[in-house]
């Protein structure tokens, strides 16, 4: 019985089930460092996504997950225990990785029959599991001839064969047209409503903004932010507020000070930054001007990816040397 | 946060349990069964390494028969029966040779290999799954195939070939079987050691035909003391009937170094593939 929990609090973490939990993650290839000491949790009951620039490290973090890179330092453990100390570890974790992890000369139905027979699940649930993906069509067909659609299909197939606890997606959306993605989105939502955790990667903030509640974002391997996806977007950002009035020169000498930008980009308007637009409605009232327009612009998600992970984006347009690191905003990592 | 919005984003799928049990290895076994008969190179190759071991040991039979008359006295004097119809190992071995490395090298190239240690992140149970698995069919498609062409072979030769009572005639038979079973076990070790198609099978020809013709070179008292114990030698002495080769190794011998290389091969794989990321 999976009991759902939407994020309980922090100090109760290792008593919950089906979590994944990495403790100063690390993976270097020769000098080179993948992932740099991760500290996170993956939660059950919601979608967490795994947001970072391509080269962040997020696969490679998520075949340590796995068991199939070794970390350099540091553990990463799921419910509890290293994933290769699980006696059925396909029913720990369902897993879709980046690349195809199938043999192209084999039939869907085959490949999903032999994975199945590692842990003695039954040729019904293949079955089953087909049909839930809808490839009952090219099931018997060469996986090698699908396209990327279908191929990610499968890959979920064989993810969700033995009902697992926790789900790690890599990158699920790419190559799908946009009802292939509907499909995940809704997919995913709906495994963690059932109480799983599911643990998603993508280099794009908008899909993740629709699917996922809760955020881990990291950049050149190193954790970014641990936060829920409305905290991000409040915290990475500064807001703007726009004001439309026709004293716009009286309000923007009123509202100067040392941590306020005011622009203005036609006679009747104002950029505000560093004052929330409650403040700027009361300072107008207090000088008796008139507003016409008072409106907090919330920065958009994808600006605060971008904000976020500016330095340490592995590979600029414009080169552009990375000083120093930004301060993650975690929460678990205490 | 709330579960709020997503109950209401989507319908949970209904929860049906699905029975699941622990990973062991004869779940893996019967995993790499299904994996092998679900490739239609495995049936491909099989064959061929079959009608080689068979269709060489019936042609050399019946074209021996034919040409018994203008045969020169110093061939006729070498002449040996039985060694003679089982002349198709020396090509059947390339063929489960480069099925054997296939059956890995596949996985690697196509990234099957991930989807495999996710099921069984132990690892090991993989490689003795497929060395058993591959074992077993080569032993029981070669032995077969090697009565066979014995058998038809003695037929062709007709009053030139002898019969399954001859001396050395059922140990050469079982000893191609067991050679090229062997052989195939190493080949999947070579897999595993070297993940590539081209670089197990470049491995194992060069092992197997490339490393005894460059001994030649070698001093002749160099050679005693190395060429009997390479894959091949150690293995042709196993099912040569005469052996006119003074430092070539008992079949007894041969069998117990063939077995060293394998063994070799074998912790060497399970060493890497325990220790590399996949």
């Amino acid at each position: 019985m999976r009991v759902p929990s939407y994020g309980g609090p922090t100090t109760y973490e290792g008593q919950f089930p089906h979590m994944i939990e990495a403790r100063g993650l690390t993976k270097r290839y020769g000098d080179k460092t993948a992932v740099d000491g991760l500290t996170f949790t993956v939660r059950p009951g919601i979608v967490t996504g795994f947001l970072g620039p391509n080269g962040a490290g997020k696969s490679t973090t998520m075949r340590m997950i796995l068991g199939l890179d070794a970390p350099t330092s540091g553990t990463v453990t799921v419910d509890g225990k290293p994933y290769r100390e699980h006696a059925k570890p396909l029913q720990a974790v369902g897993a879709l990785l980046e690349a195809r992890a199938v043999h192209t000369s084999r039939s869907a139905y085959n490949h999903l029959r032999a994975l199945a027979a590692t842990h003695g699940i039954a040729n019904s649930r293949v079955d089953e599991v087909i049909d839930l993906v809808g490839l009952q069509e090219v099931a018997r067909k060469r996986a090698g001839g699908f396209s990327l659609g279908m191929g990610q299909r499968l890959g979920i197939a064989s993810a969700l064969l033995a009902d697992p606890s926790t789900l790690i997606l890599d990158e699920p959306v790419n190559g799908l047209d946009p009802e292939g993605i509907r499909w995940i989105r809704d997919l995913l939502k709906s495994l963690a409503a059932e109480g799983r955790t599911v643990f998603v990667s993508s280099h794009l903030m908008s899909e993740m903004a629709l699917t996922a509640e809760h955020l881990i974002v990291i950049g050149r391997g190193r954790l970014m932010a641990d936060t829920s996806v409305a905290d991000l977007i409040a915290g990475a950002s500064t807001t703007v507020v726009t004001v439309r009035t026709p004293q716009a020169a009286e309000l923007g000498r009123a509202l100067a000070g040392p941590d306020v930008t005011v622009s203005s980009t036609a006679a009747d308007l104002l950029e505000v930054t560093g004052v929330a637009a409650a403040q700027i409605g009361e300072v107008a009232r207090d000088l008796g001007l008139v507003l016409h327009e008072l409106t907090p612009q919330q920065a958009s998600l994808e600006e605060a990816f971008m904000d976020m992970t500016r330095d340490e984006v592995e590979y600029h347009a414009a080169a552009t040397p990375a000083p120093g690191t930004t301060a993650p905003t975690s929460r678990s990592a205490a | 946060m709330t579960a709020g919005s997503h109950v209401a984003v989507a319908p949970a799928p209904s929860r049906a349990t699905v029975a699941v049990s622990p990973v062991s290895q004869r779940r893996v076994l019967v995993s790499e069964w299904i994996k092998m008969r679900s490739l239609r190179s495995t049936g491909f190759t099989l064959l061929a390494a079959v009608v080689a071991m068979i269709g060489i040991g019936w042609i050399v039979g019946a074209a021996t028969n034919s040409h018994w008359s203008s045969m020169d006295p110093r061939e006729l004097a070498g002449f040996e029966p039985i060694g003679r119809s089982l002349a198709g190992v020396n090509l059947a071995q390339l063929a489960i040779g480069v099925l054997g490395v296939l059956f890995i090298s596949g996985e690697y190239a196509t990234g099957m290999i991930r989807a495999t240690f996710s099921a069984v992140p132990t690892r090991l149970p993989v490689i003795w799954a497929k060395a058993a698995l591959f074992a077993a069919v080569t032993f029981v498609l070669m032995l077969v195939s090697a009565f066979v062409a014995f058998l038809g072979g003695q037929h062709f030769l007709a009053s030139h070939g002898t019969t399954l009572s001859a001396p050395h005639a059922v140990r050469a038979i079982v000893a191609v079987a067991v050679y090229l079973t062997l052989i195939g076990v190493f080949a999947v070790a070579l897999g595993f050691i070297l993940r590539s198609t081209a670089g197990g099978i470049a491995t194992l020809f060069g092992l197997l035909l490339v490393l005894p013709g460059i001994g030649q070179v070698l001093p002749a008292s160099w050679q005693t003391h190395t060429l009997p114990y390479l894959p091949s030698n150690a293995g042709s002495s196993m099912f040569t009937v005469v052996q006119d080769n003074p430092s070539a190794l008992s079949p007894g011998t041969g069998l117990f170094v063939l077995c060293l290389w394998v063994a070799a091969a074998l912790v060497a794989a399970a060493v890497l593939v325990r220790r590399r990321d996949a």
